[in-house]
């Protein structure tokens, strides 16, 4: 925009709004600020940040301090929540917003304006030419003309002039507003943001096995209520074959709503639960505090001839098995269980990786027998007297960490997701496209000329005037058969 | 068939036909030109036999089905499907715009691509899909990520090799940019391979030689003397590039291509990259994001980067759809644009989270 003197403050404001040179420069701003942000951890521990400023630049841990001291006092901490980022993405909304006002009605104009007849020497100004001669009068290659416009999907209106007859047409006006499309969907994005922030939440819940609760936790512990009742049933990890590799996290989840059970789902990663518009998703679990042995080994017993009864037990508990004169005492409970090289047992973590129980059996058909029996090894399930002990669950020590979310606004997020697909896809890959064939007849031949312009994708139109030139051709020759 | 045989196929057959290009556009002698092009052809048929081979072995593993057990999982994996694409991106640009002389230029990315494999000894065993990343959204979103990168990196070297071509002048920013950054790429190239022969032996992995040592052989040496010698090289190197790079200038305007073609294939890789990485990255990793942790936008450093990379092309196409920018100017941006999916792609993962990582260690 040229400055001007006589111009009011107003329109001056409004000219660098409108200005794509403001544009750049919010972005350039955004992008060099955002990098800081990247590489200082945000929302961290400080003694972090300081690590990794004394990295980086090699400050002793002193100055990493000071200079940590500065930077968080310009918000570079939390920054992407800073009034100064916030302020730059309003402004960048404010610059779409006006660059698109004020470039709206040039572009509104040339998409609505309808195409006009070309006089001959303006043809040849036209980015796309090509011209050739065919037999026969111009009747027939008026008739060919039309037919291959129609062809290429044009709907030619026809214009007599005393150089000829020029059929024009033209497609695609209004994808010159494509780019406009585009940029109104990032506002839909950003409402839809702002609808979230200010009308939705973002907490967590951490909730033990056989727990109920009807709030979940924001930062610094504030309560949400969630409107309902929800229960942890069970909680469990799966691992990729005998290994230590998790293949799913997977929580059983009941809702209750005025004391009525309303719905049961089991959640995984990727799989979240919606109830009346909040979401649970697994993100984590862990084991509840001090809850050594308070858990309940669930087990499946199965006699030789196939009875079979579930048992609740814990550690020092004794059972039958049923129809059988097998007794059972567990003597000890490993969550992790492992064998080190001399052959003693031990367990390696404190989760239940590989959980296991130590059981003394009394009363088998070959006498006694202690042995190990463990969840992920179905193996170590049989007895030696055709009975089987399944091992089920450790149930009651665990808990489930739950993202928990409501979010009025992704719904407009995704809506200006798929405004934006369909505004690059117009942008970028369709254009405004206009052909003018004008027919002259000359000494027994007639002679085509054809003038086409694309106001993107130049290229592409310009293979597709090659086929018009090419069904011409072809037409010409069946014809003069 | 092991699909690590194929792979082996590929890389020499990239390598090999990185080394008919440069001899091409040397001597351009025709037959060592279609010799190039054969061999290239070859490796990507083989290369596209080893990701299928990888990708039934990948799924089978996983017992999930050939659309959720696809195998774009860790840095080695995406590097082979980032240099896929890429030769079949110059493929289709050898035939549509009927020259061999880019292939100088692309096939020695993929080259790179795979000796910094193999030099790296990153893992290429199999693993199996963790629970986040067992999602339909995974094919589409990492696939379409490469895509469009394969396509900016594309415009990286059209964009280069168009600048190398339209400067004179050694005072000219422009010249002065892309020798700064031919020397940048030797250097860092140069001062990582220096880190692997020195502390090969101190560490388990590629990341952790990243993450723990990186230019510790050269410029963050405990030694000042070293670290002054480095500087004073690189200084040097890119002195010598700046003073001889006009050779560079009259290698490329003796195969005959256009300032005007290089533009066109610039502008065209990024028009067609950018919304292709608008939908596959940020959308929908967006969407993904949201389904996986109940958050679209968290701004982490990978997503803020992509950010930086989007704002980096959305400032290329601007600028030069509004503001009428041709040419150098334009070119310039495309090379940086492409700076920001290297740091997107390898940086954030190894030295971002090496940064963070290092106060849990």
């Amino acid at each position: 925009m040229e400055k001007q003197n006589n111009k009011s403050i107003t329109d001056r404001v409004w000219d660098l709004f409108a200005s794509v040179k403001l544009a750049i420069v919010i972005f350039t701003i955004i992008a060099s600020t955002s990098m800081v942000g990247t590489i200082l951890e945000q929302q961290a521990d400080p003694e972090k940040n300081v690590k990794v400023l004394s990295k980086m630049f090699g400050l002793g841990h002193d100055s990493a301090h000071s200079a940590l001291k500065v930077l968080d006092s310009l918000g570079f901490t939390n920054m992407y929540h800073s009034w100064w980022f916030v302020t730059l993405l309003l402004l960048f909304c404010a610059n779409l917003i006006i660059c698109s006002i004020d470039r709206l009605p040039h572009i509104w104009k040339l998409a609505r304006e309808h195409i006009q007849p070309l006089p001959p020497e303006l043809l040849d100004k036209v980015a796309i030419k090509r011209s050739l001669t065919i037999k026969g009068k111009a009747s027939g290659a008026k008739e060919l003309s039309v037919a291959a416009l129609l062809k290429l999907g044009f709907k030619p209106a026809e214009a007599t002039s005393a150089n000829g007859v020029q059929f024009y047409a033209e497609k695609g006006n209004y994808t010159r507003l494509g780019v406009y499309v585009t940029h109104l969907s990032l506002l839909v994005i950003l409402a839809g943001a702002m609808i979230g922030l200010f009308f939705g939440f973002n907490a967590f819940l951490n909730l033990p096995e056989g727990e109920t609760t009807s709030v979940a936790y924001k930062d610094r512990g504030t309560e949400v209520p969630l409107g309902f009742e929800l229960r942890c049933d069970n909680f469990e990890v799966d691992y990729y074959g005998q290994g230590d590799m998790p293949k799913s996290y997977k929580s059983w989840l009941t809702v209750f709503k005025n004391g009525k059970e309303i719905l049961k789902k089991s959640i995984v990663v990727n799989d979240p639960l919606t109830f009346e518009g909040i979401t649970f998703y697994q993100s984590s679990y862990g084991k509840v505090p001090n809850s050594e042995g308070r858990g309940i080994i669930i087990l499946r017993a199965v006699a030789a001839n196939g009875t079979a009864q579930n048992i609740q037990a814990k550690v020092g508990d004794s059972f039958m098995i049923p129809g059988s004169s097998v007794q059972g005492r567990i003597l000890d409970f490993s969550p992790a269980l492992s064998v080190d090289p001399t052959g003693r047992y031990f367990s390696y973590d404190e989760m239940l990786k590989n959980p296991a129980i130590q059981v003394a059996f009394t009363g088998l058909k070959d006498g006694n027998y202690t042995g190990w029996i463990l969840k992920r090894y179905p193996n170590s399930w049989n007895l030696p007297g055709g009975e089987r002990l399944e091992f089920l669950d450790y149930w009651g020590v665990e808990y489930t960490g739950m993202q928990v979310r409501k979010d009025p606004g992704v719904f407009i997020v995704y809506l200006g997701c798929i405004i934006m697909a369909l505004g690059l896809y117009v942008t970028f890959f369709m254009s405004h496209r206009r052909v003018w064939v004008q027919i002259a007849e000359d000494k027994g031949s007639t002679r085509i000329t054809i003038a086409a312009s694309a106001h993107r994708n130049k290229a592409a139109f310009e293979n597709r005037i090659d086929k018009l030139v090419g069904i011409l051709n072809a037409g010409s020759k069946g014809e003069s058969k | 068939m092991n699909s690590s045989v194929f792979f082996g196929l590929s890389s020499v057959a990239y390598i090999l036909a990185m080394i008919l290009y440069i001899a091409y556009l040397a001597f351009r002698n025709n037959t060592v030109g279609i010799t190039a092009t054969i061999v290239t052809v070859a490796g990507f048929v083989s290369q596209t036999m080893a990701i299928l081979i990888r990708w039934k072995e990948f799924a089978e593993i996983g017992n999930m089905g050939l659309l959720r057990g696809v195998p774009l999982t860790n840095l080695y994996e995406s590097l082979i499907f980032f240099v896929w694409c890429l030769i079949l991106a110059y493929l289709v640009i050898e035939f549509k715009y009927k020259t061999r002389s880019f292939g100088a230029f692309i096939t020695p990315v993929a080259g790179l691509a795979l000796a910094f494999i193999d030099i790296s000894g990153m893992s290429k065993n199999i693993q199996p899909l963790v629970p986040a990343l067992q999602s339909n959204w995974l094919l589409a979103h990492v696939m379409m990520s490469f895509i469009a990168y394969s396509m900016f990196a594309v415009s990286f070297s059209t964009g280069l090799m168009y600048l190398i071509v339209t400067t004179d002048d050694k005072k000219e920013p422009a010249y002065i940019f892309w020798t700064g950054m031919l020397s940048l790429f030797i250097i860092v190239l140069a001062a990582m391979g220096l880190d692997y022969l020195t502390f090969k032996l101190a560490v388990k992995s590629q990341e952790e030689l990243i993450r723990s040592f990186l230019f510790k052989a050269s410029f963050r040496s405990e030694s000042g003397a070293v670290t002054a010698l480095s500087f004073a090289v690189s200084a040097g190197l890119f002195f010598l590039i700046w003073r001889f790079g006009g050779i560079l200038k009259k290698v490329i305007a003796g195969v005959n291509i256009s300032a005007d073609t290089l533009d066109d294939i610039t502008y065209k890789s990024i028009a067609m990259g950018f919304p292709i990485f608008t939908l596959g990255g940020l959308i929908f990793g967006a969407i993904w994001a949201d389904q996986a942790w109940g958050k679209y936008w968290t701004w982490d450093p990978k997503e803020t980067w992509s950010l930086i990379t989007w704002f980096f092309y959305a400032f290329y196409l601007h600028s030069r759809l509004m503001r009428g920018w041709k040419g150098k100017k334009v070119a310039i941006v495309a090379v940086l644009g492409f700076l920001a999916v290297i740091f997107t792609y390898l940086g954030v993962n190894l030295l971002l989270s090496g940064l963070h990582s290092y106060g849990s260690e």
